[in-house]
């Protein structure tokens, strides 16, 4: 398990009273007092670090090992998942996952950026960054869904679109300025959720809701805290001040108004407790999807532009 | 997503030293061919090298009188300005680069919007300027963008965009890379009303333009030679640890593998983009405005 150096100081008071749980159960002496003091320092620290976490703590959090990736919210929070492979002209594109499935007893179509948790599936999953294939498979599943009025829930967790041979060979641009402009002419309900990192336009192909939720630990950025330090500030030491100054964490985006709803995350992050978190998402889905469920298709289309149409600030 | 200042073949200090070396000032060295050409020669060829075809960058006015019929091009939004959304400050304040570009190119951002004719036909023309800030879209370009094609869209006229650009500007964030979303939601309305869009491509076209606007053209010319790509080279050259070979993601790379329509010499463009408007029967357009 991965350790974040601002995580440090709550494992070693977890450690500390495991340990004197551990010694009170052998032995004679009573370390009640101590534990229960510990347990008091603990949840303030805990408290402490969390509520005030800086843009690139966010980001290293957003980027933990053990957080939730898309297939783990669809193994926890849905059923009846069919996965379906391919953009029926080169490959399948496996940075993205996508597929049928049942939310609540309601059949949806997911779709999102997959990251690999060992070496192998982190290789295979080209660490979450798709070439066109995934954006051109994510594309086919969502029109699949407005063809038969399914609603499309959509999970953003990518360090980018990936920058290949390839994947220029191919036409990445191509292939994510289409999904901007088609996922604005879908005519069922869209849910959009960053669970991780929201890198760039590899991030935003996938990212044209009429809902756009956000992890309360996910980042969202039109690049990377080091892509940006690395251009603005000639280096790559300047990341916290480049985190800082791109305003990528959900309370900066809610406030911006480019996102509509902070979820919650467990106490000290998704990677402590997925379980926890895909059913805390399951509940906020299901209330965002009732609400979109009134609207018409024609409404759902109009709902989504203005949305976007909306974004940005400037002066006339 | 690629930095606004991209680097690209062709440094500018080179051509101006070489510049002063040739006497009398009615002839220049190209940086391309190293050949000595007049200058009022290249000045009569649109700015593109006689010997080697070279196609220097010009600005957006120039791009405007080179495309559009004299004395058309009426002009919209021009005083629309940054508010620096997020107090951005790199090693400068976001609000002191935008005052140097504004300086340098007389605008208030790096595009030029407005309507005018093509050989008579009517269109609405947004053009990037990459002396702004290398072209980079921020709230201000989404904007102007949006509104050049719901123009398009009232007037039921052709859009046209010039795309000239490093790609978002990271000084706006999020903002930057929500004028993607934007200008290809004002595109899907457009392309829904059936007006033409004629995306035009030149030298360096890259990141969040090309992967929004520049690829979404009904039609998708480019100039010769420019480079056109999403990732930029410098990026991808670090990723694979590899040199990258010539010609890559340069017009005819992309025509080869089939992402534009046409590469078209910018002496010919108007012509081209003429017939093409031709094709598209401008005068219904024209009829219903
Ligand atoms: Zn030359």
């Amino acid at each position: 398990m991965q350790i974040l150096d601002f995580e440090r100081p709550i494992f070693e008071l977890e450690q500390k009273i495991e340990e004197l749980i551990d010694l009170s159960q052998k032995g004679d002496v009573d370390f009640s007092e101590e534990i229960k003091k510990l347990q008091k320092k603990v949840k303030k620290v805990r408290r402490d670090t969390f509520s005030n976490l800086s843009g690139w703590q966010k980001t290293q959090l957003a980027r933990h090992p053990d957080r939730p990736y898309t297939l783990d919210y669809i193994r926890f929070m849905m059923s009846d998942f069919i996965e379906l492979h391919g953009d029926r002209g080169f490959a399948d594109g496996n940075s993205i996952v996508g597929g049928l499935a049942k939310l609540e007893g309601e059949h949806v179509v997911v779709i999102g950026h997959q990251k690999g948790r060992d070496i192998k599936e982190k290789v295979f999953r080209n660490f979450g960054m798709s070439n066109p294939e995934g954006y051109r498979k994510a594309l086919r599943l969502m029109k699949l869904a407005d063809k038969f009025g399914k609603p499309i829930i959509t999970l953003l967790d990518t360090p980018g679109a990936y920058p290949g041979i390839g994947a220029e060979e191919r036409g990445q641009a191509e292939a994510i300025a289409r999904n901007l402009r088609e996922m604005h002419m879908l005519s069922v309900p869209v849910i959009v959720v960053i669970i991780g990192e929201g890198g760039s336009g590899g991030a935003l192909a996938l990212g044209i809701g009429n809902r756009v939720l956000m992890l309360e630990n996910a980042v969202y950025s039109v690049i990377s805290p080091e892509g940006c330090a690395a251009i603005l500030w000639g280096d790559g030491k300047n990341v916290e001040d480049a985190a800082r100054a791109l305003r990528l964490t959900s309370n900066d985006l809610l406030r911006l108004k480019v996102i509509d709803e902070i979820i919650k995350e467990p106490l000290c992050g998704a990677h402590r407790d997925s379980k926890r978190m895909a059913s805390i998402l399951r509940r906020v889905l299901r209330r965002n999807l009732r609400e979109l469920k009134l609207l018409s298709p024609d409404e759902l289309i109009r709902h989504r532009y203005e949305k976007f149409r909306m974004i940005g600030e400037f002066m006339d | 997503m690629v930095a606004w200042f991209h680097r690209v073949k062709a440094p500018l200090a080179k051509i101006k030293r070489d510049r002063v070396k040739v006497p009398n000032g009615m002839w220049m060295r190209c940086d391309r061919c190293r050949e000595i050409i007049y200058k009022t020669e290249f000045e009569n060829n649109a700015r593109v090298c006689p010997k080697c075809n070279y196609h220097y960058r010009i600005s957006a006015m120039e791009r405007i009188g080179l495309l559009l019929d004299e004395g058309s091009f009426q002009e919209f939004d021009r005083d629309m300005v940054s508010t620096d959304p997020l107090k951005f400050r790199d090693t400068m304040k976001y609000k002191d680069r935008l005052k140097k570009s504004s300086k340098k190119t007389n605008l208030k951002d790096a595009i030029v919007c407005g309507a005018g004719t093509i050989n008579r036909h009517r269109i609405q023309i947004c053009v990037f300027e990459f002396k702004f800030m290398g072209g980079s879209m921020g709230s201000v370009v989404g904007e102007k963008i949006t509104r050049g094609i719901e123009r398009a869209i009232h007037k039921r006229v052709p859009m046209l965009i010039v795309s000239c650009s490093g790609g978002a500007r990271m000084q706006e964030g999020i903002f930057s890379l929500m004028q993607l979303a934007k200008t290809s939601a004002s595109l899907a309305r457009l392309s829904a009303a059936k007006i033409p869009f004629i995306s035009i491509l030149t030298d360096p076209t890259t990141g969040g333009v090309t992967a929004s606007v520049a690829m979404l053209g009904d039609i998708i010319i480019a100039e010769p030679e420019a480079l056109i790509c999403f990732a930029g080279p410098r990026v991808i050259e670090q990723t694979i640890k590899q040199r990258l070979p010539d010609g890559f993601q340069r017009s005819e790379f992309l025509l080869e593998h089939g992402f534009v329509d046409t590469v078209v010499h910018r002496k010919d463009m108007k012509s081209t983009i003429s017939k093409l408007l031709d094709f598209f029967g401008n005068t219904i357009f024209e009829k219903e405005s």
